[in-house]
């Protein structure tokens, strides 16, 4: 239990403990856990950003999506009346062709008519004048009575 | 231990250090007794002090050298973890306290810390082991092998009166020759009126001067109690197993009940050493008065 030289001893080695640890030990551990603690703040930096960027993205998507609908809904409209444009015309087109066919008809009709009307009234006309060449028992004279015949039929 | 042995023989033996000094009949050489160690004076060194202690210093160094080589900001290994795991709980207790820059103090404390441990450790080893193994070793059956350092008091206070040296360069440093005169003379005491104050000088210097020794005597002496305290009750646990099956059997529940206790000592004394430093050299950086 005395006091002696070994509180020397122990002192020298303490400090050179001391210096040991001070210059090999101390600054590559501390170091190494700045460096580790800057990495992990740095990657959970990282993944907040990430997770801001995704979701604006996200909003991003959602509005170009927004966008498109609206677009196709436009052109569907369009396209739509565009399509009973169409549809209109067309049938109006038909309608006045069909005039123009119904016309057409009518004409051809009335024209055959006339025709028809022309040939009865002739026949009508020579029809009556043998008629009344019989009922009359004499022959007329063609020539002469020509001019009365054509009268009539153009009465009738 | 030896059969023939009476029990306060065996505790003096094992209280005795292995030292080695100037012996004014023998000159230069190992003491045979307690009383010729005595009789070496000052300049003796105790041998097993110095070289189990300068073994764990060894020991520490080594181990965190080798885990600071190999040392990665990435994923660490075992024993990366594990110094990191010291080494952030000495910083955080550094920041805690010490609000200055100074680089000295982590390590230092650092340094405290596992070195008090680990000679605090081999006081959980069997009293009777490693000076058995030494003696087998040394071919002397009755060598004298002190294995707690820190039952040594040469040890704990050659520790603390270092940090009493960092305490005063600090304070020197920090405040100049006469803001530490100053702080020693002027405190707690003090007076507008001149005549007064130079009355009042001798007052605060006593006052200020036991408290600045304090430090590093309550230092060392905290330690050495401790742990010289639970060494004695190995010792006296470990005379019980040479008194016949009951004692021996009481005797090996007592060991176990008094480790697992001591544990939390050991730990806790290392602790306190360690933060008293810090707390001690915070104070040399302050200069507040």
């Amino acid at each position: 239990m005395n006091i002696n030289a070994t509180l020397i001893g122990q002192s020298v080695a303490f400090f050179i403990f001391v210096l040991f640890c001070m210059k090999y030990v101390w600054p590559p551990v501390i170091t190494a856990l700045q460096e580790r603690q800057k990495k992990i703040a740095d990657g959970l930096d990282a993944a907040s950003r990430a997770a801001r960027d995704l979701e604006l993205a996200q909003e991003k998507v959602g509005q170009q999506l927004r966008e498109a609908k609206g677009q196709a809904a436009e052109i569907i409209e369009q396209a739509k009346k565009r399509g009973t444009q169409i549809v209109d015309e067309a049938r109006e087109q038909a309608r006045v062709e069909a005039d123009r066919v119904k016309a057409q008809a009518l004409a051809e009709i009335e024209q055959e008519l006339n025709g028809v009307k022309d040939a009865l009234r002739a026949q009508l006309g020579s029809l009556a004048v043998s008629g009344a060449e019989k009922i009359l028992g004499a022959s007329i004279d063609q020539n002469a009575h020509a001019e009365l015949v054509s009268k009539l039929a153009a009465e009738i | 231990m030896a059969a023939a042995e009476t029990a306060s023989g065996y505790i003096q033996h094992h209280l005795t250090n292995l030292t080695y000094g100037q012996h004014p009949v023998n000159g230069w050489s190992f003491a045979h007794n307690a009383k010729e160690a005595q009789e070496m004076g000052f300049w003796a060194f105790h041998v097993d002090t110095l070289a189990v202690s300068v073994v764990l210093g060894l020991f520490f160094i080594l181990l965190f050298c080798a885990a600071a080589k190999r040392a990665t900001s990435g994923q660490p290994g075992k024993l990366q973890n594990f110094v990191e795991v010291l080494v952030e709980f000495v910083d955080g207790s550094v920041k805690d306290t010490f609000h200055g820059r100074n680089a000295l103090i982590a390590p230092l404390g650092l340094t405290i810390f596992v070195w008090v441990f680990l000679m605090n450790f081999m006081d959980l080893i069997p009293v009777d082991w490693l000076p058995m193994l030494a003696a087998k070793i040394s071919g002397d059956p009755h060598l004298y092998f002190r294995v707690v350092p820190t039952t040594d008091p040469n040890a704990t206070l050659g520790l603390a009166l270092s940090v009493f040296a960092l305490i005063l360069y600090y304070s020197i440093k920090v405040k100049g020759i006469g803001g530490f005169i100053g702080e020693l003379t002027l405190h707690p005491f003090g007076s507008k009126n001149v005549f007064v104050q130079a009355l009042l000088i001798p007052v605060n210097f006593l006052l200020e001067f036991v408290t600045l020794i304090a430090k590093p005597i309550s230092l060392a002496l905290r330690l050495f109690g401790n742990l010289y305290a639970g060494e004695l009750i190995f010792i006296l646990i470990a005379i019980m197993f040479g008194g016949g099956l009951l004692l021996g059997a009481l005797g090996i529940a007592l060991q176990w009940a008094w480790a697992v206790f001591h544990i939390l000592i050991i730990v806790l004394q290392a602790f306190i050493f360690m933060m008293l430093t810090i707390v001690y050299l915070s104070m040399a950086h302050e200069d507040n008065h």
